[in-house]
């Protein structure tokens, strides 16, 4: 716990100031041991290492055509089955993963947080972080799949990328935050978010267009989720022309969904070494 | 320079509220299981929680602890297990947030409370080098420098590469300790952390906290239970009893008071009591060779346990247990019961001390729980299976002034006597 601020003060803490950015600004070489490490551990001492990454979008993807886009003929805005669900299942990956290990990474670290201090917010947002290297690595099969179907992505939607990335981000640490502190208390979280992670997906549009909701569409965009995959098919695929407004209502629900996280969180951080 | 002041605890206290469940979590089924099974009450339950009529149980673990240390100073922190000790070093390495008070803190804050901490079993040595050092606090920079040296304290360099789940554990314990030894703060909180590694190792890391404290203008906060080894790092002790401070003092004087006016193991409350037989088992002290109430039991010295009962009614020829459980796994170590002596026990109202007295004690330095049990006639008076927990401290069994290493996990103490004999 390294503190280059001279004084110290310690009292009854409550709530988020504007100290806590500082601090984690100064813990930010922590956050890259834990992201680091997270990544490392989990390849160690496995076969193909690596290209774990890449097994589980794949496999989803070839399961979805086969079922979905072949025998059930669900619709895909006119572009190829495999990739329309790949670039869906690419960002709900993303957020699913990060989502599922944000709200654990308390518990799962717990030797830790009872015994040295650092800014808690470290771990959600480093466990987040090593999705993001995931996503990466599982984008390469995009790349492979836009040049099988000679598919150019437009200017502005490469741009928006690193936007849709970061109301990804947002989005899963946002929740996570609020279900790890849940989750230091009550246990039942563990068993019970895997359940809603599968329904969470199909209420989003991962594996069928969101053009099936007809004019109620944009009741989808509260789910930033939707609002991001839409928008990513529309800047790949050019599933549709890309629809600001949607983006500006997901954007916005992410960072609610983030700052309602981070309240909670906040509030509840200081019993984390007590009850965990 | 020297006087000034760099850590000030002012008013510190912190409460835990008492929740009686098995874990120390909650599990939602078991709150709903509560619900469905009584409705009604648990909705009064709620309500009365909501209108502050119901109590919640709580528990100050630190009570208005006030003192201040002054820089360059080592001070050592002792008290018996649950005075508060370790919530205090919590509060102070920022783990836990102090209910009440404040404590100003000059200085960059190391703290020590468990070496190894996140500590990887898949990563390798040099990983978890890195891991360990951030998670202490040192910056990518500081470790890089440092890190040839921390290898060759630790001696670990032909496995610098190997996942630390294959390292032995004195290996294990050895790169952890040496990570932490390198920590350069200003200020250092430690607890406990010396207990590691082999005897050999001990002593190097002795001799390197010993280093360290003299380093100019160090200030280290120590927690232990060794004496031997507060008395050696630390001129300045703080007495911890029950959630306050109970002295703080030149360490000569304060080990000496926390070994004979510390009253051992009695309460103020009763430790058992039965109406219906008419039986209180009052207290049960622990008396050193001279008669002296203290704490502990010391190995190789003589001791005794002291039980106070009060009755009203006479018994005659009572047969009186006392089991001795390890703490690790609670298995029973060895059982002394009165009449295998051939020893006759009588109770005698109104109050009577039953002394189980023991020439040499032959229990390894550390904590171990009591059954204690008394029958009269073959009817039971009471049976308390580990409900009351002893310490033994490091004493002088052997006449060498040595003892087993702990890591060598011998539970008792046996004097024997060693010879060569050369044959033709």
């Amino acid at each position: 716990m390294a503190s280059t601020a001279q004084t110290m003060v310690i009292k009854p803490k409550k709530t988020l100031s504007l100290r806590d950015f500082q601090e984690i600004w100064n813990h930010r070489e922590l956050l890259y041991f834990f992201t680091w490490r997270d990544f490392k551990v989990r390849y160690k001492q496995t076969f193909i290492g690596v290209a774990w990454a890449l097994f589980q979008p794949i496999m989803s993807m070839i399961v979805f055509s086969l079922f979905f886009g072949k025998l059930a003929g669900v619709p895909s805005d006119g572009v190829p089955y495999p990739i329309f669900v790949y670039v869906g299942l690419l960002f709900w990956q993303f957020f699913s993963d990060a989502l599922s290990d944000t709200s654990n990474s308390l518990i799962t670290n717990q030797s830790i947080v009872t015994k040295v201090y650092f800014p808690r917010l470290i771990l959600p947002i480093s466990t987040v972080a090593t999705k993001l290297v995931d996503f990466g690595i599982a984008t390469i099969i995009l790349i492979g799949l836009m040049f099988y179907y000679h598919f150019v992505p437009n200017m502005i939607g490469l741009l928006l990328l690193p936007l849709l990335l970061f109301m990804t981000f947002i989005a899963a640490l946002g929740g996570g935050l609020f279900l790890a502190s849940i989750n230091v208390k009550y246990r039942d979280v563990r068993y019970i978010l895997p359940y809603f992670i599968q329904l969470f997906m199909f209420i989003t549009p991962v594996i069928y267009s969101s053009s099936i909701a007809g004019k109620y569409s944009w009741v989808l965009a509260f789910n930033p989720m939707s609002g991001v995959i839409q928008t990513a098919r529309a800047a790949f695929l050019h599933t549709a022309p890309i629809n600001w407004l949607l983006i500006l209502i997901s954007f916005i629900a992410s960072i609610i969904i983030l700052i309602i996280g981070t309240i909670v969180f906040k509030k509840t951080e200081r019993y984390f070494a007590d009850i965990i | 320079m020297q006087n000034e002041i760099v850590i000030s605890v002012k008013n510190i206290s912190k409460k835990y509220n008492i929740t009686h469940q098995r874990g120390g979590y909650i599990a939602l089924r078991d709150v709903l299981a509560n619900i469905i099974k009584n409705p009604f009450q648990f909705l009064k339950q709620k309500t009365k929680e909501a209108t502050g009529i119901a109590k919640k149980e709580e528990f100050w673990a630190l009570r208005d602890i006030n003192f201040e240390v002054k820089k360059g100073e080592v001070v050592g922190i002792i008290g018996r297990n649950g005075a508060g000790k370790s919530t205090l070093l919590k509060i102070l390495s920022q783990i836990t947030p102090p209910t009440e008070g404040e404590i100003k803190i000059n200085g960059r804050v190391g703290s020590l409370l468990e070496v190894g901490t996140g500590f990887h079993p898949e990563l390798s040595g040099r990983e978890n080098i890195f891991l360990n050092g951030a998670i202490l606090g040192m910056t990518k920079k500081e470790i890089v420098s440092k890190f040839d040296e921390i290898v060759s304290f630790a001696g670990i360099e032909k496995f610098l590469d190997t996942p630390v789940k294959h390292y032995s554990s004195g290996m294990y314990v050895r790169l952890a300790f040496s990570v932490a030894a390198h920590m350069d703060p200003d200020i250092l909180i430690i607890d406990e952390v010396l207990a590691v590694g082999d005897a050999e190792f001990q002593k190097k890391c002795l001799g390197k906290m010993d280093d360290i404290t003299k380093k100019e203008g160090r200030t280290i906060l120590f927690v232990s239970h060794n004496m031997d080894a507060v008395k050696k790092l630390c001129p300045k002790t703080i007495l911890i009893h029950e959630g306050k401070i109970k002295k703080i003092g030149p360490t000569e004087e304060i080990i000496s008071e926390y070994h004979t006016s510390n009253k051992g193991l009695s309460h103020d409350q009763d430790i058992y009591q039965d109406k219906n037989l008419d039986i209180t088992l009052s207290q049960l002290e622990i008396l050193n060779h001279e008669g002296k109430i203290v704490s502990a039991l010391q190995s190789g010295h003589s001791g005794s346990l002291r039980m106070l009962i009060k009755t009203n009614q006479k018994r005659d020829s009572i047969a009186v247990t006392i089991g001795i459980n390890s703490i690790q796994d609670d298995k029973r170590i060895c059982v002394m019961y009165s009449p295998l002596k051939n020893d006759t026990l009588t109770l005698t109202p109104p109050q009577t001390y039953i002394t189980c007295q023991i020439p040499k004690v032959p229990l390894m330095p550390g904590q171990y729980h009591l059954t204690l049990k008394a029958t009269s006639e073959n009817q039971t008076l009471f049976y308390l299976p580990g409900k009351v927990d002893i310490e033994v401290e490091n004493g002088d069994f052997f006449g060498s002034g040595k003892l087993p290493d702990p890591s060598w996990s011998g539970a008792i103490l046996v004097d024997h006597n060693w010879q060569s004999e050369h044959l033709k």
